[in-house]
């Protein structure tokens, strides 16, 4: 921890509405991903992808780079668009660019591996944003809800900063704050830790697992697999633009099935 | 020959034409911001008819000498074709000045706007869409914003840029120090002292452009977005 005031505070109870509660109706199917194709160029980055992910669910997509991970991630909000098969969020098929495609990505928080914050405006201006432009709500309904969020994550004194006077772990925090404001449905995570120093990967993982306590869905592209055993339900792992094995945290660690996974585990758990 | 009398027997007519300099600059430079950051708009519009209608714009405009964009906007659209502003040549001929000059520099305000909105990293548009931002917001409200503070300095040079091209406006009839300048040139009873006009007026150029880069070059440092 490189700040004072300390990490994110797990151990409080966090305001009745900063996060959707879990949802009553767990298990729903929130994200359906159908046939997925898509190109980039010559390369055929992702393969006839097929993935459920339900309300309430923590999903890991682990996997060695170039596998599609992050695209996979990046297309669910449409970020890349695809070639081929369709993508349903909360039973709505991803509408074209225009309105329709902003009103849907509004429901889908995502968190990048460069956080993205707006770099002129305050962190609590980043947070409050949303609410105020695209939620059309009341500037101080919305500084109130930023505030809790932000000392949700542990970061509520540096609300009046700008996010190049933050460090990485804290930039991130917001960052994750900035979409909790939305009230999204599903969070998305493209490698929330891979551009932080290492010492700040804990701050950012402790704010995730709480989410994932809370029941928020989840799914996280990430190296991280203590996270992964900690918090998914579910771990996928991707490989050459498909996906190879959808399988329990538990099982996938101690008793991949397939090849591809154990070869992938082998690399990365022997040092 | 450095007889300065002349320029000052006639400081109050030079005074007069600096005064038609800076209405026309101070004007144009808004009108040319207006226009710059709309074309721009255009030119990273995802609608392709708005992309070509900004590439075609700025690229006739921005290859046009100004001389022929003005006379074709006082002689050819005041005076040819009647489209006027007031029955009042001065003010009429004002308007078009203004006009011409801030379309022609709006083309050159647009292109540094495009150099400035290639300066804002992908990740903040990927951000504001993912916050549901539409793109007009995203442009609006992340995009612009940023890009304008990473070109203030190179607008600083557009704007130097237009304030001595109003100068320029003096061939379309709109009366300002070149041509109150020349005027007083043309006298039958002016016979010395020519180059002390000369550069009495262009330290007058001097007195407006100087501090305009300047107060840009200040605005540069203090508004600098950082990473």
């Amino acid at each position: 921890m490189t700040d004072s005031e300390g990490g994110p505070d797990l151990t409080k109870d966090g305001p009745e509405d900063t996060v959707p509660a879990p949802a009553s109706d767990a298990g729903r199917p929130l994200v359906v991903v159908e046939h997925v194709d898509k190109h980039f160029g010559e390369l055929h980055v992702l393969k006839d992808i097929n993935l459920t992910v339900n309300s309430g669910e923590v999903v890991v997509v682990i996997g060695p780079s170039g596998g599609g991970k992050s695209t996979l991630c990046r297309s669910i909000n449409r970020l890349e668009p695809i070639d081929g098969g369709k993508i349903l969020v909360d039973g709505k098929e991803l509408p074209q660019e225009g309105k329709e495609l902003a009103k849907l990505r509004a429901d889908v928080g995502m968190v990048f591996q460069s956080f993205n914050l707006f770099a002129h405006k305050t962190i609590l201006e980043n947070v409050t944003l949303g609410p105020i432009k695209v939620r059309k709500q009341g500037k101080q309904e919305s500084e109130k809800h930023a505030m809790e969020l932000l000392d949700r994550v542990g970061i509520a004194n540096q609300a009046h900063k700008y996010p190049a006077q933050l460090s990485g772990g804290q930039q991130q925090r917001a960052a994750i704050a900035r979409s909790l404001a939305m009230r999204p449905k599903v969070m998305l995570f493209d490698e929330p830790t891979s551009a932080l120093d290492p010492e700040m990967v804990n701050e950012v993982l402790d704010v995730m697992t709480g989410l994932a306590r809370e029941g928020m869905t989840m799914i996280v592209v990430t190296h991280e697999m203590g996270f992964a055993r900690r918090a998914a339900q579910k771990v996928v792992f991707m490989a050459d633009g498909q996906i190879v094995e959808e399988n329990t945290p538990d099982e996938f660690f101690t008793n991949a099935r397939t090849d591809r996974a154990k070869d992938f585990l082998s690399k990365i758990l022997t040092h | 020959m450095f007889d300065f009398g002349p320029f000052f027997d006639n400081f109050d007519e030079i005074l007069n034409g600096f005064w038609g300099t800076v209405k026309l600059a101070a004007v144009s430079a808004v009108l040319s911001l207006l226009i710059g950051t709309v074309l721009a708009s255009f030119r990273v519009a995802p609608v392709p008819l708005l992309r070509v209608l900004g590439t075609a714009y700025v690229n006739v405009v921005r290859n046009t000498p100004l001389t022929l964009v003005l006379l074709m906007c006082s002689l050819g659209l005041n005076d040819v074709l009647a489209l006027t502003f007031s029955d009042n040549p001065g003010t009429t001929y004002y308007w078009w000045a203004v006009l011409g000059l801030s379309g022609y520099t709006g083309a050159f305000v647009c292109e540094s706007l495009r150099a400035g909105i290639n300066t804002v990293p992908l990740g903040q548009a990927e951000a504001a869409r993912s916050i549901g931002l539409t793109f007009t917001q995203s442009l609006r409200i992340i995009i612009l914003p940023q890009a304008f503070r990473a070109v203030i300095a190179p607008l600083g040079s557009v704007f130097i840029a237009m304030i001595k091209n109003t100068t320029v406006a003096s061939a379309a009839s709109y009366a300002e120090a070149a041509a109150a300048m020349k005027s007083l040139l043309d006298l039958p009873s002016f016979t010395s002292g020519a180059l002390p006009l000369f550069i009495g007026v262009a330290i007058g150029f001097m007195i407006l452009t100087l501090p305009t880069g300047f107060f840009f070059g200040w605005l540069h440092k203090r508004m600098a977005v950082a990473r």
